[in-house]
């Protein structure tokens, strides 16, 4: 201490205390106002939205109405969450092409930053499911086997048992589940995103979705094992008895016919 | 090989004239037998040289079937049994069960290639006819075979020991009856299982994913959930039984567009519970689609309106799928108000 009050005349005491002063400032600001931030988030959230409105009337508005509220064309888009934006818009079934039975999975014409914007835009009109994390459907922490049973129960009756699609009335159909984001198969679950029911977390838990996706990626991922061989695209008894009549059945005549066949016989030429 | 290779000397000298039982047609008998056509000779019949190579041709069937045999025991001890491999067109497979299949096939297609190229170029191939023989016994064996029985039943003394014969033919005719009280395992009769589920008044709808008695709040429009009454639990002995009659699908509609009457008075806020059983031949039946809230069976297609009393519009079921009466506990848990009042699932005589 006595050194400290021993210098305090020095010529560049003053700088000192003055730099001192404006760090502890600096801190106590940073400690006690991280209000900043969260306006920062918010001006971002809003500006997300103001974007999202955007490209709403843009894109989306001729048949869901300017504010959401629907049309004859489509429906009404209050409430349904940013999850259902994210699973329409983010696997290209929106925009449509054209009305039918049943819009199809296309090419993704938005960024996924745009979609974001059009998901806030969509979420701010009404609550809804909100998109969900990477550790709400990744694989940690998942039960297959309990997906498995799962699936069977609630999804394999238009999804096919391991996840091949299916038809349904009127030229609608289940699409098949291969190559879909996990991201997007839990989003339509928890949405239901045209004919198909909504799995809301009080019907499957969120652990219940979660299994349920690491049990698509164990039957039907990229990399699935096939125990058997040829799968024959896991369709069940049409394709298999198409192919045991063609080629079980065809071989067997090959081979009838060549026991049958003339031999080649020797004869005066 | 072409004829031209085979040596001259070797070729028959000229077409032989046809064989066996030969006929001209005449006034008794106007259609002739024309007999066998004349016997061709094969290549190898008579060129040793075309017969050595398909000695070889057999032989080399022959060790390939032992080779793939040898591989199929070499595959069984060496492949680890969770080895994956990539084939091109089949995809990801297991590496052993490919190469069990593949080395026995190749062994059995083998013997049996063999087989059949030893008999079709070096077996005999001479055509014979043969005339066919009566089917009944010669006069003499007749004979001897009735002499033979009637000293047999002389000498079994069956005619004379009356008490031996009765009780013999009684023996056999009581043995039977062991098989046809046997078929009292066929029954019993339903009795009125088939009338009956486990839901009763007052029971608990229980969600079949999460085991949780069901909130009406749960249960939002266009969601889809299966239930089965409290107390039921899948170790239960009888628990595929009971839930084949008592599975229950649960959806909810916009009050405004349910047409049928009963089912609105049925239904709690819109929440309907109905059978998950197809009226046609017992299919569950739960392929939902939200928007038109039509339900499809698809064993055959039998697709039924739940916003209309689950009224059957297209496909072979007779009835419409049974409704459970529900309403709210005190606790504000959903509840069966009693059992369908209707069997459920497919159609039966006595069902009326």
């Amino acid at each position: 201490m006595k050194k400290l009050s021993a210098r305090r005349r020095h010529p560049l005491a003053a700088l000192v205390v003055l730099l001192l002063a404006l760090a502890c400032t600096g801190g106590l600001y940073a400690a006690f106002a991280p209000a900043s931030k969260a306006q920062a988030d918010e001006t971002a959230q809003s500006l997300a939205i103001d974007e999202g409105k955007k490209l709403y009337a843009v894109g989306c508005a001729s048949c869901h109405g300017t504010g959401g509220q629907g049309t004859t064309d489509g429906p009404s888009l209050v409430g349904v969450g940013a999850a259902a934006v994210d699973f329409q818009v983010g696997t290209g079934r929106m925009p449509a092409q054209q009305p039918g039975a049943q819009v199809p999975r296309k090419k993704v014409i938005y960024s996924q930053a745009e979609i974001d914007q059009l998901a806030a835009y969509i979420a701010s009109l009404g609550a809804g499911p909100a998109v969900p994390t990477k550790e709400q459907y990744g694989p940690q922490g998942a039960d297959i086997a309990n997906g498995g049973a799962l699936f069977r129960n609630n999804c394999a009756q238009c999804h096919n048992f391991t996840g091949k699609g299916g038809a349904l009335t009127h030229g609608k159909y289940a699409p098949g589940l291969e190559g879909v984001d996990p991201k997007h198969i839990y989003e339509a679950m928890q949405t239901g995103p045209q004919n198909m029911p909504s799995f809301p977390d009080q019907t499957l838990s969120e652990q219940n979705k979660k299994d349920i996706i690491a049990y698509l990626n164990a039957v039907n991922g990229e990399d699935t094992e096939s125990p058997g061989g040829l799968s024959l695209g896991g369709l069940g008894p049409v394709s298999e008895g198409l192919f045991a009549w063609l080629f079980g059945l065809g071989g067997l005549i090959v081979v009838a016919v060549w026991v049958a066949a003339r031999t080649a016989k020797a004869k005066k030429s | 090989m072409s004829s031209h290779q085979i040596p001259e000397e070797n070729l028959p000298a000229e077409q032989e004239a046809p064989h066996g039982a030969v006929r001209v047609a005449d006034e008794e008998n106007p259609f002739a037998d024309p007999g066998l056509p004349p016997h061709e000779p094969r290549v190898q019949d008579i060129d040793e040289r075309a017969a050595k190579r398909s000695e070889r041709t057999v032989a080399l069937l022959f060790t390939v079937s032992m080779l793939a045999t040898v591989g199929f025991i070499a595959s069984f001890v060496t492949i680890p049994h969770d080895k994956s491999i990539f084939v091109f067109p089949l995809g990801h497979l297991n590496a052993m069960n490919f190469a069990l299949g593949l080395t026995l096939g190749v062994a059995l297609f083998t013997i049996g290639a063999g087989a059949v190229h030893w008999a079709r170029t070096l077996m005999s191939d001479e055509e014979i006819a043969d005339e066919r023989h009566p089917i009944e016994a010669s006069p003499e064996v007749r004979a001897k075979v009735h002499a033979d029985f009637k000293q047999g039943a002389k000498e079994s003394v069956i005619g004379r020991r009356k008490l031996i014969r009765n009780t013999m033919l009684g023996a056999l005719t009581l043995v039977p009856l062991s098989g046809v009280v046997l078929l009292r395992d066929l029954g019993p009769l339903p009795g009125t299982k088939l009338r009956h589920t486990m839901w009763s008044k007052g029971k608990l709808l229980v969600n079949m994913n999460t085991n949780q008695p069901i909130r009406p709040s749960d249960v939002v429009v266009g969601s889809l959930s299966f239930a089965m009454p409290e107390g039921m639990s899948e170790h239960d002995e009888n628990f595929q039984s009971e839930i084949a009659k008592a599975a229950l699908m649960i959806v909810r509609l916009q009050p405004g567009d349910i047409k049928d009457k009963r089912e609105l008075e049925w239904s709690h806020e819109g929440i309907v519970a109905y059978s998950k059983i197809c009226t046609h031949v017992g299919c569950p039946i739960s392929l939902y689609e939200q928007q038109t809230h039509h339900a499809l069976c698809p064993c055959h297609q039998s697709t039924f309106d739940l916003s209309d009393g689950a009224r059957v519009i297209f496909g072979p079921a007779g009835h419409a799928l049974p409704q459970l009466r529900i309403g709210v506990n005190d606790e504000g848990y959903l509840e069966a108000l009693g059992d369908f009042d209707e069997p459920v699932g497919p159609a039966f005589w006595e069902r009326g």
